[in-house]
C-alpha cells in the first residue's frame, strides 16, 4: 500500500465547519436532554426549541462541509489515497454502527435466553420463582410479563414480509445502480436509484403502518415489557437508519441529476450503497431475530 | 523496530503555512498539531477539574462524621470525579498524543481525515460543559457512580440524566471519530516502507486502542440510550417486573466498561516502550512480542468483562469462566513488564524525568496489575469488591499507570513540541513530589479495604479513621504537586529555556526525532522513504 | 506454599497492624480468618495469592533495581545490543501461566463450595431497601425491619461517637451457630448488596431476582458487615448487624420473637377501638418520621428539591387525608416512595401522618387514628 504514494496528500485549510458542528452538537444534546425531561414531565421548558435549532445548525454544517468537499473533490485535489481514506473511515464508521446495533440484539438475546428463563426459575433461580414470582410462564414472546402486562406477539407474516421482500430488492437495484455508474451507463444508474429510493420510502410506509397497528390493534407497545421493549427500540433505530440511508440516496441521486460523480470519483455514492446494503443487513437479522424465532 | 528515515525533509522554511492567527486559528484548524496542543491541554483542565473534586472527597473522608459535603453531593462528586477523569483526562490525552505524534512516528503529512479531527475535539469542550453544568441543577447532576447502575439510575434518579445521557451520547460520537481517524491514519499513511512490522509501539499500540474504542463505545452509547428510555418511556431492559433484568444493565456495561480499561492503558505501554530504549540506550527488547502481547490483551479484554460482578449472583460456570478469562490476561502484560525490565538489563541507562515517570510507571503499574490479579480471584473478590482495595487497584493502573505515563510523554516530547527544554529542576520537583505523595496516597487504601471499608461512602467507621488521615494528606499533597507541573507546562508553553536540537534525547530512535525541534507546522509533506 | 514463608507474612501483618498504629481504634491489616470454615479458606487463598504477588514483585523490581544500580551510564558501561531471545520469552510465558493454573484449582474448588446452597437447615429472606435491611424467617412467623441506630447527632459531629459508629443497628438479624443458614437475597428498589465479611458473604441484593448464599458459623458472636453496592444516598448507613447464637439460645430467641410478633398483631386489633390524642400522636410520629421519613424528606420537611419532595406546605399533606395516607401506605410505584403499609403498623402509621399534617408549619390540626388507616388498608 505505501509504496504507490507519489501524489501529496490533500490537507485542507482551516475550516469552520467542524466547530459549527460541535455547537449543533452541543445545542442536539441539551435540546434532546430537555425535550425528554419535558415531554415526560409535562414541564415547560425551550428543550423542543434547542432541539431544532441544533438540527438545522447541524443540516447547515453538513451542507456547508459537504459543498467544500464535493468542490475540492470537482476540482480533483482529492488523490487516490484520500479516497481510500474515505473508504476505509466510511468502513470502519459502518462497524461502530454494527456494535450499535449488537448492543440492541445483545440486549434481545439476554432478556430473552437468560433474563427470562431465571424469572422462571431457571439456572440458579428457582426461589426467584418460587418466592417473587410463582405465576409467572417462562415462553417467548414474552407476552404476559412477570408483572402481568399483557401484549401481542408481532407475526412475521404480512407486513414485516413485504418489507423484508422490499428491502432486499432494494439492496439488488442499489447494486444495479452501482453496476450502472461504473459501467457509465447513466440512464441505467438513474433509473436503478431511482427505483431503490422509492424502496426505501415504501418500506418506511409500511413500518409506520406496522406501528399504528401495534399500538391501537395489538397493545404492542415500548411498555409492553421486554418484548415491547426490544421491538420498538430495535426496529426503531433500524428504521432512523433506514430513513437516513434514504436521505443519502436521495441527495445522491440529485447530485447525479447535477452530473456528479464519474466511474473513477465516485466516493460519496459508494459510502451511501455501503451504508444501504449494511441497514439491509440489519433487517435480515431482525426479522430473523425479532418476528420469525 | 528499526525506522530510520533514509531521506529527511527539513522543508519547514517554504511551507509557513498561514494560519489565521488568534482564536480561529484553534477553532478553524485542521493541523494534526494544532488539534493535539487542544486535546492535550483540555485533557490537563479536566485532570485539575476532576483532582478538585477529588479533593472534595478526600476533605469529606479525613475524618469521620459529615463535615464538609451532604451524602447526595458527595454520591455526585465521586461520580463527577471517575467520569471527568475517565472521558476528559485520561482518553483525550492520550488522544491529543495520537494527534501530535502518530503522524509524525509514520511519515504522514497529517492526520488522514483532519477536518474531522478537529470536529472530534470541539465536541468535548460541550459535552463536559453539559455534564458539569448538571451539577447545579435543581436536584443536581448524576449521583449513581460512573458505572451508573440500574435502576439507581433509571427510576431512583432525577431528572438530569437525561443531559448526561446526552452528554455520554456525544462523547461517544467524538471518540469514535478520534479512533477512526487514528485507525485510518495508520493504515493508510505511513510513509514508503514503514511496513507494520517496522511501525512505533506507540502507534501498534494505538492502533489496537482504536480498534477496541470503535468496537465498545458504541455499545456504551446502546446501554445509555436503554437508560433514558427505561427511565423515561417505560421499556423494562433492566426492570424484572416487565421481563427484563438490572444485571443485564450491568453486562452490557461492562462489555464496553473492561475493553475501556485497557483503552486507557495500551497507550501508556506504548509510550513506556519509546522511553524506556531512549534512555536505557538500547533496543526494545521482543519487539514483536510486544506487538503480539498488546493484541493478546485486546482480544482477552472482550472476555473477561464479568470480572466486575462476581457478586451479582452468575451461575458458577459463569464465574468460573470469566474468573480464568481475567488471569489469563495477567500472561501477556507480563511479557511486556518483563521485556521493559529486559530492555533496561545491559544498558547504559540515564534517569532524565521522562525515564523517571517511565521507571514509576513500571513499578507502580504493576502493583495496580498484581492487586487486579488478586481480585480477579473470584471467591477472594467476594471479600474485595467494592471496597477500598479496588478503589487502589484501580488508581495504581490508572494514576500511576494511565495518568504517570501521560507525564512521562509529555515530558520525553515537550522539547520537541515547544523547541525549548522544559524546566529541569522544577520536573525533577514534580516527579519526586508525586511519587511520594501518591503512594501515600493510594497504598493505605490497599490496608482500609481489606479491614473492610467500602466504597462510595461518605462516612466511615472508626476503625478507619487514623488510615484515612493520611490518605487524605497524601491526596491533597498529590494534588499540591501537579500544581508544579501546571507551573512548568505555563513556562514551557511561554517558550522559556535553553534551545534543543531535533534528536533531544541522546538515545531516542524515530522519524519524530528527525525533524527540527520545535516542530514545523506542517512536516513530511513529502513521505520520507524507510528502508 | 511453603507454611515458613506463610507464617513470616502473616506475621508481618500482625506486627504491622499492632505496633505501628496503636493509637485510636485499631484496624486489621489485613483480612481475616472469619468465623467460618469458608471464610478461613477465602483467608487462605488471600494469602496465597498474596504471596505469589509478592514474590513475583520482589524478583521482577530486583531485576529492575538491579540493572538500575549497575547498567547506568555514569558506571561508564556500553549498552548491548540484543533485542530478542525466543527461549527466555517461552519461558516467561509458560511459568506465569503455571502459577495461574496452580491458584486456579483451589480458587475453582472453594468458589463451588460457596455457591451451593442447598440442604440449608435456616432460610432467612434478606431484602435490602434505601436503606434498611428486611429479615423474614422462612419456616417461623418472624418478620422485621433492621435500621442504623447510631444517631445523627453523632453523624454531625454533636455528639461524641459511639464504639460501633454507623456499625450498629436497632434489630439485629439473629441466626444458629454450627448450622447451614440460607440467605435468600433480593431488594425492593435499587441494587444493594449484603456483605458480612466475617462470613465471606457478599451477594448484590437485585430487584425482581433472589440471590442465595450461605453460611455456617463456628463461633457464636456479634458479627458487623454494610451494604456494599452504592444504592442512593444514605449508601453508608445502611449496616448489618448479625447475631450468631447457639442452637438452643437461637431457639428461645425465636420463640420469643414468635410470642411478641403475634402480641403486636392483638394489639393492633385492640388499638382500633381507641383513640388517641394529638399530643401523643405528635410525640410517637416525630421519632417515626426522624427513623423512616427522615432520610430523604429531611428533619425540616423540605426535601431534596428535584429529588425528594417537601412535605411542608405540600398540597398532598395539606389536603385529602385518605390519599395522604394511601402515599403513605402503598408508595408510590416506579419512584423511591415506598409502600410503607408492611413496614409500620397502624398505629405508627397514624402517628406519622398526623406529625406531617402538623409539623413545620403545616397546620392541619388534624389527627389520623389507627382506624382511618386500616380503613384505607383494608380498602385496597
Ligand atoms: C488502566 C486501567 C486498568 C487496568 C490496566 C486494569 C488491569 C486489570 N484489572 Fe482492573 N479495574 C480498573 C482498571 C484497570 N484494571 C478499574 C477502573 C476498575 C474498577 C471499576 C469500578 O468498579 O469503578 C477495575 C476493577 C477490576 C476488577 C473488579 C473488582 C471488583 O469490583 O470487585 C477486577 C477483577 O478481576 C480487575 C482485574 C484486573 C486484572 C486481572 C487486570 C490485568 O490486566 C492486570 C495484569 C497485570 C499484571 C498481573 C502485572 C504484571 C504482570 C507480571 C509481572 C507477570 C507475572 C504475573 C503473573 C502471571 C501472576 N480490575
Ligand atoms: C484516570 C482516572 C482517575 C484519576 C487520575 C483519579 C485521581 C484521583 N482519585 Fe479517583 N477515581 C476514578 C478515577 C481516577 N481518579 C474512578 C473511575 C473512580 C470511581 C468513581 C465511582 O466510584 O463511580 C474514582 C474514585 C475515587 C475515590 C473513591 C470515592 C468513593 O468511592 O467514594 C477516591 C477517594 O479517595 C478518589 C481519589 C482520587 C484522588 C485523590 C486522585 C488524585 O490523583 C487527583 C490529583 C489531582 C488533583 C488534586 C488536581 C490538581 C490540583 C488542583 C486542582 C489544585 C487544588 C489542590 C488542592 C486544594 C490540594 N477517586
Ligand atoms: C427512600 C426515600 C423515601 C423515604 C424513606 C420516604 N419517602 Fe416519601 N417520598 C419519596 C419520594 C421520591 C416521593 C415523591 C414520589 C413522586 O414522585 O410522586 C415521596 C413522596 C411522599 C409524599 C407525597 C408528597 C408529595 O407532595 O408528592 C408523602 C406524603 C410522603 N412521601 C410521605 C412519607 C412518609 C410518611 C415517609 C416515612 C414513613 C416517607 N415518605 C419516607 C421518598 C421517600
Ligand atoms: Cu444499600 Cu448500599
Ligand atoms: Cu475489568
Amino acid at each position: 500500500m505505501s509504496d504507490q504514494q507519489v501524489e501529496k496528500y490533500y490537507v485542507p485549510d482551516q475550516s469552520p465547519w467542524p466547530f459549527v458542528g460541535a455547537v449543533a452538537l452541543f445545542l442536539i444534546a441539551v435540546g434532546a436532554g430537555n425535550f425528554v425531561i419535558e415531554t415526560t414531565k409535562g414541564t415547560e421548558g425551550y428543550g423542543g426549541i434547542t432541539l431544532i435549532v441544533g438540527l438545522l445548525t447541524l443540516f447547515v454544517m453538513l451542507f456547508g462541509w459537504f459543498r467544500d468537499q464535493i468542490n475540492e473533490s470537482m476540482s480533483g485535489m482529492h488523490g487516490v489515497q484520500l479516497g481510500r481514506s474515505y473508504r476505509q473511515g466510511m468502513s470502519w464508521f459502518i462497524f461502530s454502527e454494527v456494535m450499535f446495533f449488537a448492543a440492541f440484539f445483545g440486549a434481545l438475546f439476554y432478556a430473552r435466553n437468560i433474563a427470562m428463563p431465571w424469572l422462571g426459575g431457571d439456572s440458579n433461580n428457582a426461589m426467584t420463582h418460587e418466592v417473587l414470582w410463582p405465576g409467572f410462564e417462562a415462553v417467548w414472546p414474552l407476552v404476559t410479563t412477570p408483572g402481568g402486562t399483557t401484549t401481542e406477539a408481532m407475526g412475521w407474516g404480512g407486513l414485516p414480509l413485504y418489507n423484508t421482500i422490499i428491502l432486499l430488492v432494494s439492496s439488488v437495484t442499489c447494486h444495479f445502480a452501482h453496476v450502472g455508474l461504473e459501467e457509465g451507463n447513466r440512464k441505467k444508474l438513474i433509473v436503478f436509484l431511482g427505483v431503490t429510493i422509492l424502496l426505501g420510502c415504501g418500506f418506511l410506509v409500511l413500518q409506520v403502518e406496522e406501528y399504528i397497528h401495534a399500538y391501537r390493534e395489538m397493545g404492542l407497545m415500548l411498555t409492553s415489557g421486554t418484548y415491547g421493549s426490544t421491538f420498538f427500540m430495535l426496529t426503531g433505530f433500524h428504521g432512523l437508519h433506514v430513513t437516513l440511508g434514504t436521505l443519502l440516496l436521495i441527495i445522491m441521486f440529485l447530485r447525479i441529476l447535477k452530473g456528479h460523480f464519474t466511474p473513477k470519483n465516485q466516493f460519496a455514492f459508494m459510502a451511501a450503497s455501503w451504508y444501504w446494503h449494511f441497514v439491509d443487513v440489519v433487517w435480515v437479522g431482525l426479522f430473523m431475530f425479532v418476528y420469525i424465532l | 523496530m528499526s525506522s530510520v528515515a533514509e531521506e529527511v525533509h527539513h522543508d519547514d522554511d517554504h511551507h509557513d503555512h498561514h494560519h489565521t492567527p488568534g482564536i480561529k486559528r484553534w477553532l478553524y484548524t485542521t493541523n494534526h498539531k494544532d488539534i493535539g496542543t487542544l486535546y492535550l491541554w483540555f485533557a490537563f483542565i479536566m485532570f485539575l477539574v476532576g483532582g478538585a473534586m477529588a479533593m472534595v472527597i478526600r476533605a469529606e473522608l479525613f475524618q469521620p462524621g459529615m463535615q464538609i459535603v451532604e451524602p447526595n453531593f458527595f454520591n455526585q462528586m465521586t461520580t463527577v470525579h471517575g467520569l471527568v477523569m475517565v472521558f476528559g483526562a485520561v482518553m483525550p490525552a492520550f488522544t491529543g498524543l495520537a494527534n501530535w505524534m502518530v503522524p509524525m512516528m509514520i511519515g504522514a503529512p497529517d492526520m488522514a481525515l483532519p477536518r474531522m479531527n478537529n470536529w472530534s475535539f470541539w465536541i468535548l469542550p460541550f459535552a463536559f460543559l453539559i455534564l458539569l453544568s448538571s451539577l447545579f441543577l435543581e436536584g443536581g447532576g448524576p449521583n449513581f457512580g460512573w458505572t451508573f447502575y440500574a435502576p439507581l439510575s433509571t427510576t431512583f434518579s432525577n431528572d438530569s440524566t437525561a443531559l448526561f445521557v446526552f452528554s455520554v451520547h456525544i462523547m461517544g460520537a467524538s471518540s469514535i471519530m478520534g479512533a477512526i481517524n487514528v485507525i485510518v491514519t495508520i493504515m493508510n499513511m505511513r510513509a514508503p516502507g514503514m511496513t507494520y512490522m517496522k511501525m512505533p509501539m506507540f502507534v501498534w499500540t494505538w492502533f489496537i486502542t482504536a480498534f477496541l474504542l470503535i468496537a465498545v463505545m458504541p455499545v456504551l452509547a446502546g446501554a445509555v440510550t436503554m437508560v433514558l428510555t427505561d427511565k423515561f418511556f417505560g421499556t423494562s431492559f433492566f426492570n424484572a417486573a416487565g421481563g427484563g433484568d438490572p444485571v443485564m444493565f450491568q453486562h452490557i456495561f461492562w462489555f464496553f466498561g473492561h475493553p475501556e480499561v485497557y483503552i486507557m492503558i495500551l497507550p501508556a505501554f506504548g509510550i513506556i516502550s519509546h522511553i524506556v530504549p531512549a534512555f536505557a540506550r538500547k533496543p526494545l527488547f521482543g519487539y514483536a512480542s510486544m506487538v503480539y502481547a498488546t493484541a493478546s490483551i485486546a482480544l482477552l479484554s472482550f472476555i473477561v468483562w464479568a470480572h466486575h460482578m462476581f457478586t451479582t449472583g452468575m451461575p458458577v460456570v459463569a464465574e468460573l469462566f470469566f474468573m480464568i478469562a481475567t488471569m489469563l490476561i495477567s500472561v501477556p502484560t507480563g511479557v511486556k513488564v518483563f521485556n521493559w525490565v529486559a530492555t533496561m538489563w545491559r544498558g547504559a541507562m540515564t534517569f532524565e524525568v521522562p525515564m523517571l515517570f517511565a521507571l514509576a510507571f513500571i513499578v507502580l503499574f504493576t502493583i495496580g496489575g498484581l492487586s487486579g490479579l488478586m481480585l480477579a480471584i473470584t471467591p477472594v473478590d467476594f471479600q474485595y469488591h467494592d471496597t477500598y482495595f479496588v478503589v487502589a487497584h484501580f488508581h495504581y493502573v490508572l494514576v500511576t499507570g494511565a495518568i504517570f505515563s501521560i507525564m512521562a510523554a509529555a515530558y520525553y516530547w515537550l522539547p520537541k513540541w515547544t523547541g525549548k527544554m522544559f524546566d529541569i529542576k522544577l520536573a525533577q520537583w514534580h516527579f519526586w513530589c508525586s511519587l511520594i505523595s501518591v503512594n501515600l496516597l493510594f497504598f493505605p487504601m490497599h490496608f482500609v479495604g481489606l479491614a473492610g471499608m467500602p466504597r462510595r461512602i461518605p462516612d466511615y467507621a472508626l476503625q478507619f479513621a487514623d488510615f484515612n488521615k493520611w490518605i487524605s494528606l497524601g491526596g491533597f499533597a498529590f494534588g499540591l504537586s501537579q500544581l508544579i507541573f501546571l507551573a512548568l507546562l505555563i513556562k514551557a508553553c511561554r517558550k522559556k529555556g535553553d534551545s534543543v536540537p531535533a534528536r533531544v534525547w541522546e538515545g531516542a530512535e524515530g522519524l519524530e526525532w528527525e525533524v527540527p525541534s520545535p516542530a514545523p507546522y506542517h512536516t513530511f509533506e513529502t513521505p520520507p522513504v524507510i528502508k | 506454599m511453603s507454611r515458613g514463608v506463610y507464617k513470616w507474612a502473616t506475621l508481618l501483618f500482625s506486627l504491622l497492624s499492632t505496633s505501628v498504629f496503636a493509637e485510636g481504634k485499631s484496624m486489621p491489616l489485613n483480612l481475616t480468618k472469619g468465623a467460618s470454615d469458608i471464610s478461613a479458606q477465602v483467608y487462605d487463598l488471600h494469602m496465597i495469592i498474596f504471596i505469589i504477588c509478592a514474590v513475583i514483585g520482589v524478583v521482577v523490581f530486583g531485576a529492575m533495581f538491579v540493572s538500575m544500580l549497575l547498567h547506568r551510564k555514569s558506571r561508564g558501561v556500553t549498552p548491548a545490543n540484543f533485542h530478542e531471545s525466543t527461549t527466555v520469552e517461552i519461558i516467561w510465558t509458560i511459568i506465569p501461566f503455571i502459577i495461574l493454573i496452580g491458584v486456579a484449582i483451589p480458587a475453582a474448588n472453594t468458589l463451588i463450595a460457596m455457591e451451593d446452597p442447598s440442604e440449608a437447615e435456616v432460610s432467612i429472606v434478606v431484602t435490602g431497601s434505601q436503606w434498611k435491611w428486611h429479615y423474614k424467617y422462612m419456616d417461623n412467623d418472624v418478620e422485621y425491619y433492621s435500621l442504623l441506630a447510631t444517631q445523627q447527632e453523632q453523624i454531625y459531629n454533636k455528639f461524641e461517637k459511639g464504639e460501633n459508629y454507623l456499625l450498629e443497628v436497632d434489630r439485629p438479624l439473629v441466626i444458629p451457630t454450627g448450622k447451614k443458614v440460607r440467605f435468600l437475597i433480593t431488594s425492593d428498589d435499587v441494587i444493594h448488596s449484603w456483605w458480612v465479611p466475617a462470613f465471606a458473604v457478599k451477594k448484590d441484593a437485585n430487584p425482581g431476582f433472589i440471590n442465595e448464599a450461605w453460611t455456617n458459623v463456628n463461633e457464636p458472636g456479634v458479627y458487623r458487615g454494610q451494604c456494599a453496592e452504592l444504592c442512593g444516598k444514605d449508601h453508608g448507613f445502611m449496616p448489618i448487624v448479625v447475631i450468631a447464637k447457639d442452637p438452643a439460645d437461637y431457639q428461645i430467641w425465636v420463640d420469643e420473637q414468635q410470642a411478641i410478633q403475634l402480641a403486636a398483631k392483638e394489639e393492633e386489633q385492640k388499638l382500633l377501638a381507641m383513640n388517641m390524642e394529638m399530643d401523643e400522636l405528635m410525640s410517637v410520629g416525630e421519632k417515626v418520621y426522624t427513623s423512616s421519613c427522615a432520610a430523604c424528606h429531611q428533619g425540616s420537611g423540605e426535601g431534596l428539591p428535584g429529588i425528594f419532595p417537601a412535605l411542608k406546605g405540600s398540597p398532598i399533606a395539606l389536603g385529602d387525608v385518605s390519599k395522604h395516607i394511601d402515599v403513605v401506605v402503598s408508595g408510590v410505584s416506579g419512584t423511591a416512595m415506598q409502600a410503607f403499609g408492611k413496614q409500620l403498623s397502624l398505629k405508627e402509621l397514624a402517628a406519622v401522618i398526623t406529625y406531617e399534617r402538623n409539623a413545620w408549619g403545616n397546620s392541619t390540626g388534624d389527627t389520623v387514628q389507627a382506624k382511618d388507616v386500616n380503613a384505607i388498608v383494608k380498602g385496597q
